[in-house]
């Protein structure tokens, strides 16, 4: 770069949200807590602005900069999307929840932009260095807003078990990192390959490096082994913020899984490729066995994530370019299914607060039918029940799996997937067939029924209509990947 | 003797693996938890700047400068959440971090 100016323009929308981020923190201190609803306004405005800037300007053009730090492509507009509109999301459904709590403070949405930044450069890494700022920019900013119901102890208990458990696997992600740039010299993703793949018999220092580098992202994903933190930090949260730990993060942790994996190691295919199998049949069966004793439904949640982690890492593990499609598919359909399940959870609310258990929506169908529809069609869409948008997602998912020869990962995967039928169906049973246990109060806001109806009318049927652009998004962004 | 990159690995692992079991062995309080995130986080930091000297490259000690850096935003946040935890519970032994089960 000596002398040649810097280009910047593959980072625009970044950049735009750093300083957008920093003047709207400075406004928020400024004006006080009374500010919350114009920073939340601002806040979404400019992380649509940004999401507008990325994909005008930018383009899925495969384009580096900072020295190869960054890197922007089809596959990092895809995911970036969904970060932007996941983020977005958990800004809109918040504000209801936060004034009744007394925490409607503008921290709420600034700590998002702030977290959506790091999940962007964590989707646009291409350096082990821009990889750790990232992850750590959007972990840092996650401890805080999990703690954020700072009166309440379930907050800060999930605050601090997560910040424990996530410095965990930060330092056992570094320390791969370090490992990885002792033994291969380099810390750039290509750099990488092709040192990897030109090398005469595989070093045991990157293997190691590796291991602990997945072990770290795992924890990032929640997935087994490195789930436990998940339901707790799920119950503890505040339930806004909880919406927003399932959806986004999980889309830029698997999105940086898969670069790091492609890009930075196919030429140890063999060695990545067991671990990952590994981790997602234990993602599969713990999401589909532990929730079945679940009464807690954001517990209930937070193993269903689990589960439809191992999904997703089905098709990372294929890591054929048809794998990385179903895998982008399956993150987008996961994302409307968990966002619209936790807008309509922030509807169960009843005169003594919020209530949190499944036997709480007893008889909903015959107080509240729309959102009674609703919450089926989400349940029916997270198991995977035919016509559903969540059937599309794991039809990809297998069919790249069986492509690819792995037989018996599809089948596990089929067989967990039917358990956990099972207790979406025993919410949906609670809702229609139960004694009614009193209606729950209206008033939650336009934006969260708005939320709940979107995302419900794309899970229902209509998702047939959509599905085809979806794939074919899906396969421009893998394409971009495998170069 | 002299002292090769073997040693200083050596040293790392060593200070790396302290740092976990402290997290897991410890039964005391939180403090100690923190403590030992410090001590992984510098054994990383040995490991780069020891591979960094023996290969004549930056890149390693660039990145131990990003990782002291980050490592003092996240004791700030950890003993803030800290702080408010021991607001609401009164104690911050390990074992009394027991609202929800798991």
């Amino acid at each position: 770069m000596n002398g040649e100016t810097l280009n910047l323009l593959p980072a625009l929308p970044e950049l735009i949200l750093a300083i957008g981020g920093m003047a709207l923190l400075m406004l928020g201190v400024f004006q006080g807590d009374k500010s919350y609803r114009q920073i939340a306004n601002l806040s979404i405005l400019l992380l649509l602005v940004c999401m507008v800037v990325m994909i005008n300007q930018v383009g899925g053009d495969r384009d580096v900069t900072f020295n190869g730090m960054f890197v922007t492509d089809a596959f990092a507009v895809f995911a970036k999307t969904l970060v932007y509109l996941g983020s977005a999301v958990a800004i809109l459904i918040a504000g209801k929840f936060l004034s009744e709590h007394g925490i409607a403070k503008f921290e709420y949405p600034v700590l998002i932009v702030f977290a959506t930044l790091g999940m962007l450069i964590m989707v646009s890494a291409n350096n082990l260095m821009s990889l750790y700022v990232g992850l750590e920019l959007q972990s840092l900013s996650l401890y805080v807003l999990a703690a954020m119901n700072r009166d309440r102890l379930r907050s800060t208990e999930a605050g601090l078990k997560y910040f424990v458990l996530g410095a965990l696997s930060s330092g056992m992600l570094l320390y791969g990192i370090s490992l990885i740039y002792g033994f291969s010299g380099t810390t750039d993703f290509d750099v990488l390959a092709t040192s990897i793949k030109g090398a005469e018999s595989m070093s045991i220092g990157i293997v190691i490096g590796m291991v602990f580098l997945l072990a770290g992202l795992a924890f990032k994903v929640s997935a087994v082994p490195f789930h436990m933190w998940t339901p707790d930090v799920y119950e503890g949260s505040p339930t806004p913020v909880t919406a927003f730990f399932a959806a986004a993060p999980k889309v830029a942790a698997m999105a940086l899984l898969v670069r790091v994996l492609i890009n930075g190691f196919p030429g140890m295919v063999a060695e990545w490729q067991q671990i990952i199998v590994f981790i997602s049949i234990a993602s599969m069966l713990v999401g589909s066995f532990v929730a079945l004793v679940q009464t807690n439904i954001k517990r209930l949640m937070a193993y269903s994530s689990i589960g439809h982690i191992g999904y997703a890492l089905v098709g990372v593990a294929a890591g054929t370019q048809d794998g990385i499609e179903a895998v982008l598919v399956y993150l987008a359909i996961y994302l409307t299914m968990t966002l619209g399940a936790f807008a309509a959870i922030l509807t169960m609310r009843k005169n003594d607060g919020m209530v949190e258990n499944i036997e709480d929506l007893a008889g909903l169908s015959t107080t509240n039918l729309p959102m009674a529809v609703a919450i089926s069609i989400f349940m029916f869409s997270l198991a995977g029940i035919p016509l559903l948008a969540g059937f599309f997602g794991k039809w990809f998912i297998f069919l790249a799996a069986v492509e690819a020869g792995m037989i018996p990962l599809a089948i596990i995967g089929f067989l967990a997937s039917v358990v956990a039928c099972y207790y979406y169906l025993r919410v949906v049973k609670v809702m229609f067939f139960d004694e009614s246990a009193g209606a729950f109060e209206g008033g939650q806001g336009q934006a969260v029924s708005a939320v709940v109806g979107v995302s419900a009318l794309v899970n229902s049927p209509v998702s047939f209509l959509l599905i085809g652009s979806l794939g074919s998004a899906a396969a421009w962004a893998a394409n971009s990947l495998l170069f | 003797m002299t002292v090769g990159l073997g040693h200083y690995l050596t040293v790392a692992a060593i200070l790396f693996v302290f740092g976990v079991f402290g997290i897991f062995l410890n039964r005391k309080n939180v403090i100690i938890i923190l403590m030992s995130i410090e001590l992984m986080l510098l054994a990383v930091n040995i490991n780069l700047v020891a591979f960094s000297t023996f290969q004549g490259d930056m890149a390693g000690q660039v990145l131990a400068m990003f990782v002291l850096t980050v490592a003092a935003a996240e004791a700030a946040i950890g003993l803030a959440i800290l702080v408010v935890y021991f607001r609401s519970r009164g104690s911050i032994a390990v074992e009394d971090i027991n609202q929800m089960k798991g």
